[in-house]
């Protein structure tokens, strides 16, 4: 799974988490440069923070979803502002979380979206 | 801008006097060339006279000019000669 | 009269003058002048009219041929006591245009042509370097009259050492007073005093030597004037022809010399002081040509024969045993020499920088053109090769020529060459119909005239011209001899020379001008200057322009300094209605920089920089056609509408900048607490996600530590938050204590500079700084000022993206106030963004977030308003660019 994340320490934290958990994560800072490696690696889920240089998540996620490989590609939200929830849903987010957010909660949205 | 046709005393005075002031190059340039006249022929000899002549006219020029000039005031010179 | 003891008092006469150029520059800068710009010191500063060719040409001249010599001031009499109003016109052209020489003037007139400049430059420089030639050649007579047979067995140099010496001398005093600024206008105080200075030592040594020959040698008036009677007065003749010919050539000589030109029309102050200089400058000339004649006649009765009479002002007090008054001579004649040779070698140096230098520059590096490389140091040092160079040639002349020829006839020469001038200023002047076309017709003429049938023959025959050409015309043809046009016959060379150079050139002009069409510019000059009295017809008008502000603001900054053009800029701005340094480019506001730039650089330049950067060249002939046959009533009501329509125009652009403000506020307000909101739950996921981690176990010791070093950072950030946020508001409400006591600029600098290098410590910049300009104590808060300090260069260090990172700390102090500048060489900020960088969280893009919460700035401008200054973004910078600026002195904690 990509993680898209420009905060390091909560790239940090979130990596730590999903890899314990025997995910494999990659994980990226730039905004710019996700669709190319999304089209790259193809990932099975995608966790996305809203706000990023070079691109923002709501961006990317239009992006996303106009592509028809990428139209059902899981994508996860992570937003530091409440009131982002309304517009990430109408962008086709699957889920969203706010920050901050318990390592319980996001390992649990991440299982319930791989369907295990 | 119009200017009016006649004018009131002190600037009349002002004119005439610019135009004294103009004439006066010509009257200078007269009274220098005056002594080539006096004696015939092509070319002429000067002495001690000549010399206390011109130095005469060349003082009297600077004192009536000192005389005009501080009536042409700068004060309203905007206006174009005429 | 020993050698050395001469040259110790040149030394000291020139170091006299030194001190006395730098005191007035001095006074000047601090505006206070007084009565150094009265008349009198503008009457003094016309005698550079009066040169070594008068203070010992003069007596040759008058041994020679007689009386002639008078007619060389006849001319300049007449046209200073009544014809002034012509020299009035060129002093309130001058003024008003920002004309900087006559080339400038020429060329402004004909719709800013730098052809025509180029011309009367190359005439300029061509016609006056045998006269600069012939100052070091009087300096070169003079040493060696005094040098002859020295007891103390000091071997005094050659005459081409002498001159080489005299040569480089005036060169560095020059080089120093005449380029030591470029004014807005070219004005030189300094320089003008030195020369009114060494006007009335001139005057008081030919005075001195002619009273103590009238009455020290001959024994009064009457016996002087019978000693004239009785000299070789049999050999005084005149012709007539020359007579009137040479007070005509005078008189034209007078308005066209490049020095009188300086003295009398550039660097006048008020054009009141022409009328004083009416009859003023006429009684010095008077002065200074009285005793000529005895001093001449005694001379060739006292001196033995052969003895040169270019010398008798320095030889006859010294044959008669009078060593203290020969010296006093001395120092006139050398006196007239140097003023002459500075004032003609600024004037010749603005010319060629101004008309040649600069468009060369600017055509071979036209990528400069719109960036930020200094053209004021190209111009500076532009004047200061060309005065070097106008002085080496003078030097070359000198040495080709041999010194050998009579003084005055090398005066009359360039007496005639700048005089081609003449028809192209008048006609310029007062007839409307005058062109380009036909200006340069007449004085491509003139010149050619000149220089074939006076100039180059002056050299003497098969130096320049071949033996034949003068015998049998140039080509063979007969009617192209130099001496004999046309077929004239056994009229006097001179004569000859200044009828047909002038004739010709005049006719040229006329011809040329009525059977060409003028551009539009060239109109609109024409009309502005016939017409400068009546006010009514401005300069050429700039259609609207799609100019930057920001470009022209670079490039202005260029040409007159970063302050000049800033002000500039700045009251510009304000009258439009707008904050900051970037006014719209409105035709008025074009007009005036214009006007500003071609003070520094002349007319041609500043329109062709102009014209580069608003691209539309001017006005078109419609419009122009438009203009004219609206009537005198529209004009006014559309005049008073014009004045309305900008109030509204002000008015509505305030308010719109208003609206955006306060839009973009709300905005703002709104975004702040989200804002918020996101600043502190980023950090807080990070301490919730690590600490659960933690909390867990099972982890091995590194990891934990490295954990807890996050929570530990992460929770640092947030407390500096809150920090930021409690200061910004203590600040917002004016409630903060302000710890206020004397604190040394530098020493707060030096303390921003080393505690902002843990911002992104990898980076190394290039710091440039003035210390000896930092050496200020000020009276203010010193930790909350370096803060600010801190916050920018750490700014600086986060943004900047040049490959080569420098930072630039810039210090002035003016009218008690201290401005600091701290500038780096990034891409600074865009334009739309300036406005909006001191408002919280307004940090720019995301791109270059670097872990700041966008406080910083917004802190800045309240501790600033706190401590009574400002902080303001300074744009064309060629980076970001910060100024801040505080009173030297805060005297209470400001409410």
């Amino acid at each position: 799974m990509l993680l898209v994340e420009d905060e390091a320490n909560i790239a940090e934290a979130i990596r730590f988490i999903l890899t314990r958990d025997g995910w494999r994560v990659s994980h990226l800072a730039d905004g710019a440069e996700v669709l190319a490696l999304v089209r790259r690696e193809r990932p099975d889920l995608v966790i996305l923070d809203h706000m990023l240089p070079g691109m923002s998540g709501l961006e990317i996620l239009t992006a996303l979803r106009a592509e028809p490989a990428t139209r059902a590609l899981p994508v996860m939200m992570l937003t530091a502002r409440g009131r982002d929830r309304e517009a990430a849903e109408r962008a086709g987010a699957d889920r969203f979380m706010s920050k901050p957010f318990s390592n319980a909660e996001i390992l649990a949205e991440v299982r319930a979206m791989m369907g295990r | 801008m119009r200017r009016p046709l006649f004018l009131a005393r002190a600037p009349y005075r002002r004119r005439r006097l610019r135009d004294a002031a103009r004439l006066l190059p010509v009257l200078g340039m007269l009274l220098l060339l005056l002594p080539l006249l006096w004696t015939p022929g092509s070319e002429v000899r000067l002495g001690a006279g000549d010399v206390a002549y011109f130095f005469l006219v060349w003082f009297g020029l600077i004192a009536l000019a000192a005389a005009i000039a501080p009536g042409l005031s700068p004060g309203e010179g905007d206006e174009e000669e005429d | 009269m020993q050698f050395n003891l001469l040259v110790a008092a040149c030394l000291a006469y020139v170091i006299i003058l030194f001190v006395v150029a730098f005191m007035v520059e001095r006074r000047a800068q601090h505006g206070r002048l007084g009565w150094l710009r009265s008349p009198l010191v503008y009457t003094l500063s016309l005698s550079i009219y009066c040169t070594a060719w008068t203070f010992y040409g003069a007596v040759g001249y008058a041994a020679r041929s007689g009386l002639e010599y008078l007619t060389i001031y006849f001319g300049p009499t007449l046209v200073f006591i009544g014809w002034w109003w012509i020299l009035r016109k060129l002093v309130r052209i001058g003024r008003q245009y920002r004309v900087t020489s006559i080339a400038d003037l020429i060329s402004s007139r004909y719709g800013k042509s730098n052809t025509l400049g180029v011309i009367v430059t190359l005439i300029a420089v061509i016609a006056t370097t045998p006269y600069i030639a012939l100052q070091l050649q009087s300096v070169v007579l003079a040493f060696g009259v005094f040098a002859t047979g020295t007891p103390d067995g000091v071997t005094p140099p050659d005459a081409a050492s002498t001159a080489i010496w005299v040569a480089a001398g005036l060169a560095v005093f020059t080089v120093l007073f005449g380029t030591r600024n470029l004014d807005a206008r070219e004005q030189h105080h300094g320089i003008v005093t030195a020369i009114a200075v060494e006007a009335v030592v001139k005057l008081v040594a030919l005075v001195a030597v002619g009273a103590f020959v009238v009455w020290g040698i001959a024994g009064g008036v009457g016996q002087v004037l019978a000693r004239i009677d009785a000299a070789q007065l049999s050999a005084w003749q005149v012709q007539p022809g020359r007579w009137a010919g040479l007070i005509a050539l005078s008189a034209m000589a007078v308005i066209t010399l490049p020095r009188m030109f300086q003295v009398m029309v550039v660097e006048n102050d008020d054009e009141g002081h022409l009328a004083r200089a009416s009859w003023a400058f006429p009684a010095y000339l008077m002065l200074m040509s009285l005793f000529i004649v005895p001093i001449a006649v005694i001379g060739l009765e006292r001196l033995p024969p052969g003895s040169n009479p270019d010398m008798f002002v320095l030889t006859l007090p010294l044959a008669e045993g009078q060593g203290g008054l020969a010296m006093l001579a001395f120092l006139g004649g050398f006196s007239s020499a140097t003023s002459m040779v500075i004032v003609e070698s600024i004037a010749l140096a603005t010319m060629i920088s101004n008309h040649i230098v600069i468009p060369l520059w600017l055509r071979l590096r036209p990528a400069a053109a719109g960036q930020g490389e200094d053209l004021r140091g190209v111009v500076l040092m532009a004047r200061r090769l060309a005065i070097g160079g106008v002085l080496a040639l003078g030097y070359g002349y000198y040495q080709v020529s041999g010194g050998s020829a009579a003084l005055a006839s090398i005066g009359l020469i360039a007496f005639l060459g700048v005089a081609q001038v003449l028809p192209a200023m008048i006609g310029g002047l007062f007839w409307r119909g005058a062109t380009r076309l036909g200006a340069i017709l007449g004085l491509g003429t003139g010149f050619a005239i000149w220089a074939f049938t006076s100039f180059l023959p002056s050299f003497g025959p098969g130096a320049v011209l071949s033996r034949a050409v003068f015998a049998e015309g140039l080509f063979g043809l007969h009617w192209l001899r130099p001496y004999g046009l046309f077929g004239t016959q056994a009229m006097d060379p001179m004569m000859h020379a200044l009828f047909w150079s002038l004739v010709l050139n005049a006719l040229a002009f006329c011809l040329g001008s009525l059977l060409s069409f003028p551009g539009p510019v060239e109109r609109l000059q024409g009309a502005a200057f016939v017409k400068v009295f009546d006010g009514a017809v401005g300069p050429q008008r700039w259609a609207r322009g799609q100019a930057e502000p920001e470009a022209l603001l670079t490039m202005a900054q260029r040409i007159l300094g970063e302050e000049v053009a800033l002000a500039l800029f700045q009251s510009a701005a304000r009258e439009q209605g707008k904050e900051g340094y970037l006014p719209d480019p409105t035709p008025a506001f074009l007009d005036a920089l214009e006007a500003r730039l071609s003070g520094s650089v002349g007319a041609a330049t500043a329109h062709a920089m102009i014209s580069q950067l608003v691209g539309r060249a001017t006005v078109t002939v419609e419009e122009l056609m438009a203009v004219a046959s609206e009537s005198a009533h529209i004009m006014e009501h559309s005049a008073q509408l014009e004045a309305r329509e900008a109030e509204l125009t002000r008015t509505a652009g305030a308010l719109r900048e208003a609206n955006e403000k306060l839009t973009q506020l709300s905005v703002q307000k709104d975004a702040f607490l989200s804002q918020i909101s996101h600043e502190l739950r980023t950090p807080m996921t990070s301490i919730r996600a690590f600490s659960e981690i933690l909390t867990e176990g099972d982890l091995p010791p590194d990891q934990v530590a490295k954990y807890g070093r996050i929570i530990h950072d992460e929770a640092k950030r947030l407390t500096r938050l809150l920090d930021d946020l409690l200061d910004l508001s203590v600040l917002e409400t004016g409630t903060v204590q302000l710890n206020l006591g004397l604190a040394s600029l530098q020493q707060m600098l030096d303390t921003a500079l080393t505690a902002a290098q843990q911002t992104r410590p990898e980076r190394t910049f290039i710091v440039q700084r003035d210390l000896p300009s930092e050496a200020i104590y000020l009276r203010t808060d010193a930790d909350r000022l370096t803060q600010v300090f801190i916050n920018l260069v750490s700014n600086a260090r986060k943004y900047c993206d040049a490959a080569r990172p420098e930072l630039r700390i810039g210090v002035r102090q003016r009218a008690g106030r201290v401005m600091v500048d701290v500038v780096d060489n990034g891409t600074g900020i865009p334009k739309g963004s300036q406005a909006l960088i001191f408002e919280k969280f307004a940090r720019l893009t995301d791109a270059n977030r670097a872990g700041g919460a966008g406080l910083g700035l917004a802190i800045c401008r309240e501790i600033m308003a706190n401590l009574g200054g400002s902080i303001v973004y300074l744009p064309g910078q060629g980076g970001a660019a910060f100024r801040v600026t505080l009173p030297l002195r805060l005297e209470k904690a400001a409410a």
